[in-house]
């Protein structure tokens, strides 16, 4: 008779149980995200057959000054996605967690209300409301600031803002409520000794609550810094990133060379390069929040 | 989380790498049919005696009167063929345009299907040797005595998919489409003016507008193609016809740097420097574009007859139409315009004598009649329907006397493949003054140059 042996050996086994999950995060995550590298280095139509393109797909990303503008554009949403609405969240979130306002829930859901409506819908909304005469332009009219009315999203100075604020208000509600979350678990007393060392609210909110909320300030910004990065809906919506190019963006750029123009190798290039990006910088953020931890 | 150590992410990267190594190169796996050219002799008309056949038919004439038609065209046609059943699959525009090509590179791929005239739409599926010349179709059933030149060319390319405008043959479109002048009847009357004959007369009519305080023109350009209509009715007085054709089918032999272009480019500029379209235009969406105008802002308004019915709900007999007027008044007719979807054959469909019945069945004289009692435009036999007079009339006028004169000039979005986006961004870049019209046209000319010369 063999000797029994432990539960859990030999410990090759447990890679057995991790197959089935495996098989499947393989064949719709790695199969597609291998495939899409494959492409990419194809020069293919999506009919006939592919040509072999190397990194001259990439190589075009660099040299292409349009496709160039569309990465920066991006970062600059990243600004308004995600600095902006933790900005404006952390300031909220500390106001209402403080001040123990009455009808919590109810500013929980008001502030949090972007999240829940589809961003198709979002968009459809705030062309209306930047249109020539939309309600931008009649509030501004309303006020005696008809110099300053315009088609917002036909500006080249203020299109790309005019989407990225779009972002903000959509993005400050999930920042706001995750804050909150994370503040309501901080214990009272580390106020009162705060307090009782002569803090006032400023340094209260520097020296207890901002280290407290770390972890949460670290999901809000990778989700937040994912969602500018890969904004898609709202630039097909209101400006097809227009007017000219100067609201073009990464997203926008592979649907459109995929499906618009068939450079499937060039739009997979990008996907890439998006994912190569995004896959980075949330890797800096949840570094940067893990070392704070320790 | 599982903790990335560097040896998981080797493998990682290794399984990735061994994916892409392992698979071939992308569209191997489907290699393009060589289209079998039938010849004449092979073709046969006589629908009747084809035994039982059922034809899958992918169709985009979703809306109210296109939805219309092809419903009645199909029960009549089946009616008169009871051996032939039509699967009929239909989507909207956009969604076809999108499933097309994987259902085209299939092995059973539908018999019948509306495709977009462009050259990233028919142009890559004859690239790809996915639909089959109509050629000897056209000969059997007098399609070319029955169409215009100018009509037919908007299906044809060369058999390999590069020279658009030419060739074979490879769809026939059941409506037409053509962009003109959309005028607001009661204002016109309003400032004392008659629609306007010539260019010259256009012009004034817009400069009297402004003085009046009106809105001379309404364009909505944020979806970034509108303006090509309007550059394209401005550079029809002031370029060559045979001109514009060339640099719109993409074909080498012109040039964007002609002084002829430059002075259609400024003139636009012009137009803005004199406030002739109204403000924010550039931010402005085309659908709340034409509803302004329906609504009375403005006096004019540059768009295609596919407009009209919609107006028409709206304006009711203030709503007119005209074609963009020449130098005198008895110039020969140059318009943008074209044609609806062209309904084409596949090139593996078991059924290609059926395929061709139907789509001669639902562009025949009868079906012409269908298109019209239905609120289209039908694309031949357009001035001999009797329609009400009215903007309906003026449609059927317009695009009756711009085909049977050929003063159709294609889309000029057609040139490239990637056309469409570089004019359009390049427009709201001249018309915003961010670039002069030579530099406009510069980058118009790079984007034709680059591909014209490769394109052989």
């Amino acid at each position: 008779m063999s000797v029994a042996r432990p539960p859990g050996e030999p410990r090759r086994v447990a890679y057995l149980y991790l197959l089935p999950a495996f098989v499947i995060y393989a064949a719709f995550l790695l199969y597609p995200i291998g495939r899409a590298v494959q492409l990419s280095l194809y020069d293919w139509d999506g009919l006939s057959v592919g040509r072999w393109a190397g990194l001259s797909n990439y190589a075009a990303i660099v040299a292409d000054e349009g496709l160039r503008d569309a990465f920066v554009h991006a970062l600059v949403l990243v600004g308004f996605y995600a600095v902006a609405p933790l900005a404006i969240g952390l300031m909220l979130a500390a106001i209402l967690n403080h001040a123990k306002v009455r009808g919590l829930g109810f500013f929980r859901t008001v502030v949090f209300l972007p999240q829940v409506v589809a961003m198709v819908v979002v968009a459809v909304a705030w062309r209306r409301v930047y249109a020539p005469d939309g309600t931008l332009n009649g509030l501004l009219d309303a006020l005696g600031l008809d110099s300053l009315t315009r088609g917002w999203l036909g500006d080249y100075t203020f299109a790309l803002p005019a989407v990225g604020v779009v972002g903000t208000w959509f993005e400050t509600g999930l920042v706001t409520v995750l804050l909150l979350a994370g503040m309501s678990r901080i214990p009272p007393e580390l106020y009162e000794a705060a307090r009782l060392d002569g803090a006032g609210a400023v340094k209260e909110f520097f020296a207890v609550t901002l280290p407290s909320v770390r972890g949460e300030i670290a999901v809000a910004l990778t989700l937040t810094v994912i969602a500018a990065l890969r904004t898609f809906d709202l630039v097909y919506i209101t400006t097809r990133g227009g007017p000219g190019n100067s609201t073009s963006v990464p997203s926008y750029e592979v649907y459109h060379r995929a499906f618009g123009l068939s450079q499937i190798g060039s739009a997979a290039a990008i996907g890439v390069t998006l994912t190569v990006i995004i896959f980075a910088i949330s890797f800096v953020i949840n570094r940067f929040a893990d070392r704070g931890a320790s | 989380m599982i903790a990335s150590t560097p040896r998981t992410r080797a493998v990682l990267a290794a399984t990735v790498v061994a994916l892409a190594a392992t698979a071939c190169a992308p569209g191997s796996s489907a290699p393009p049919t060589t289209a079998s050219s039938a010849a004449p002799s092979a073709v046969r008309t006589d629908a009747a005696a084809l035994g039982n056949v059922t034809l899958t038919i992918w169709d985009q004439e979703v809306r109210g009167g296109q939805a219309a038609q092809m419903k009645q065209l199909n029960a009549a046609f089946e009616a008169k063929y009871p051996n032939i059943k039509l699967k009929r699959v239909s989507r909207s525009f956009d969604d076809l345009n999108s499933t097309l090509r994987l259902a085209l590179s299939g092995n059973e791929p539908p018999d019948v299907v509306e495709a977009n005239n462009g050259r990233s739409s028919m142009g890559a599926f004859v690239k790809a040797g996915q639909l089959r010349p109509l050629n000897a179709y056209a000969e059997a059933y007098g399609w070319k005595k029955r169409y215009p030149d100018s009509v037919l060319r908007y299906s044809s390319y060369s058999a390999d998919g590069k020279l658009f405008g030419e060739g074979n043959l490879y769809g026939l479109p059941q409506v037409g489409e053509v962009v003109g002048i959309f005028y607001n009847a009661a204002k016109l009357t309003g400032l004392g003016l008659q629609p306007p004959k010539t260019w010259a007369e256009f012009q004034a009519a817009l400069a009297k507008a402004k003085d009046a305080g009106e809105v001379p023109m309404q364009l909505g350009n944020l979806d970034k193609w509108p303006a090509i209509h309007v550059f394209g009715t401005v550079q029809g007085r002031n370029v060559p016809a045979a001109q514009i054709s060339t640099l719109a089918f993409g074909r080498k032999g012109a040039s964007w740097n002609t002084p002829e272009n430059t002075q259609a480019a400024q003139q636009l500029v012009d137009w803005v420097d004199k406030g002739y379209f109204n403000k924010g235009f550039n931010g402005q969406g085309y659908d709340p574009a034409w509803q302004a105008f329906s609504k009375g802002q403005g006096v004019f308004l540059i768009g295609g007859t596919w407009l009209m019915a919609d107006m028409e709900k709206v304006l009711g007999k203030n709503l007119g139409f005209i074609l963009p007027p020449g130098a005198t008044a008895d110039a020969p007719p140059v318009a943008t315009g074209g044609t609806g979807l062209p309904f084409a054959i596949t090139a593996k469909s078991p059924n290609p004598d059926a395929a061709a019945a139907y789509i001669d069945f639902i562009t025949n004289a009868d079906a012409m009649k269908v298109l019209t009692t239905t609120g289209n435009l039908p694309v031949a036999d357009t001035d001999q329907q009797s329609v009400k007079a009215g903007a309906q009339q003026d449609v059927f006028k317009a695009f009756g006397t711009a085909t049977k004169n050929d003063g159709l000039v294609p889309y000029l979005d057609y040139a490239t493949p990637t056309f469409a986006d570089t004019l359009g961004a390049a427009l709201q870049d001249l018309l915003a003054k961010k670039a002069t019209p030579q530099e406009f046209l510069a980058t118009l000319e790079k984007d034709y140059k680059t591909f014209a010369e490769t394109n052989g």
